[in-house]
């Protein structure tokens, strides 16, 4: 009996072992922060216009009323290209309007210029260059691009997704939960 | 011991080069003490492109978004208290690279005391338990093993 505490470091190394593992292949990805805006109202937006696209922009009114995709981009982000199909596959569904943040441009014209090249799959797009000037993209404490929110009709962020939006994701939860919001 | 004039130079060079800092100078503001508590809140505020790094520290495009940010802010007035939880606010405790003392972090502040606690306490007993087998050898032999000792020895009685 007194033989077995000897093994006891082993038992308790295996264990932590046991605990990295799983954490490792099936745990939280550290780099996904929960954001601590789920279920608050949408930070007050007043964006200008992506030069070249229209110079409407994006303001909180745009927003609410309906369920709606808050879409954070860049022309200088690799991951929005990859997402960028699926987007537009969205926006053919016509299930919820798509609104676009073009976020940290070094130009401001070069959102509009990725646009053009990849297709247009957003109903508003607001031009936030970041501060002094704008900070929505801080407000939305976002990380990095791209990241999509999903706001419901009363203006109240309801989830959030970092990463591109893949089709699993798709189906699996932003759909789902788009149309359980969209119920009167 | 004459040491060679580039080991000496590049000895100095060493010695004097202060850490490079993130900071550009054009993010820095006019007023002096504004930017002495502008440096002090970037440090305690994590980069969350990084992860590891403060803003203070990182080259990160975000970094330095939120290092102007937090200027601006204290331009308007804030204070040091308000322009931290105007980024709290925004991204959570998770953007302190000191958390806070709360509910939800006791587990991370009293761990490690606890679990020193508990090392002392096994160490203590551990050496308790093995003082009572050391006064025994002090004691000497009992008759029997003194007996066993010489026949082992062959010195026969």
């Amino acid at each position: 009996m007194r033989r077995a505490l000897y093994l006891l470091p082993v038992v308790l190394f295996l264990g932590l072992a046991a605990v990295f593992l799983y954490q490792l292949s099936f745990g939280r990805d550290p780099r996904d922060i929960p954001s601590v805006l789920i279920n608050r109202p949408l930070p007050p937006l007043d964006l200008p216009g992506v030069p070249g696209r229209d110079d409407i922009g994006l303001k909180s009114e745009h927003i609410t009323g309906q369920v709606s995709l808050i879409n954070i981009f860049g022309s200088w982000c690799v991951a929005c290209v990859a997402e960028h199909p699926m987007l537009l596959q969205i926006r053919k569904t016509g299930l919820v309007p798509v609104h676009g943040i073009d976020w940290n441009e070094k130009n401001p014209e070069d959102g509009s210029r990725w646009l053009k090249r990849n297709g247009d799959p957003y109903d508003r797009v607001g031009l936030d260059l970041g501060p002094p000037k704008t900070n929505a993209a801080i407000d939305f404490g976002v990380t990095g691009a791209p990241e999509t929110f999903v706001v419901d009709a009363s203006g109240n962020i309801r989830y959030k997704h970092t990463g591109p939006i893949t089709p699993e994701v798709w189906t699996d939860t932003l759909a789902p939960m788009i149309k359980e919001l969209q119920k009167p | 011991m004459r040491l060679p004039k580039a080991f000496v130079a590049a000895l100095a060079a060493f010695l004097l080069a202060g850490p490079a800092h993130a900071v550009n100078p054009d993010e820095m503001l006019k007023d002096p003490v504004l930017e002495e508590r502008a440096r002090e809140i970037s440090k305690g505020l994590r980069c969350v492109v990084c992860q590891n790094q403060s803003i203070d520290d990182s080259d990160a495009d975000l970094a330095r978004d939120l290092r102007v940010l937090v200027r601006q802010r204290l331009k308007a007035g804030d204070s040091d208290e308000q322009v931290v939880q105007f980024v709290v606010a925004r991204y959570g405790d998770y953007v302190l690279l000191k958390p806070p003392f709360k509910s939800s972090t006791y587990v991370l502040w009293f761990g490690p005391p606890v679990l020193a606690l508990i090392a002392i306490a096994a160490l203590i007993a551990f050496f308790r338990r093995r003082r009572p087998e050391a006064v025994e050898a002090r004691r000497g032999l009992t008759p029997e093993e003194e007996r066993r000792l010489k026949k082992l020895l062959g010195d026969n009685p």
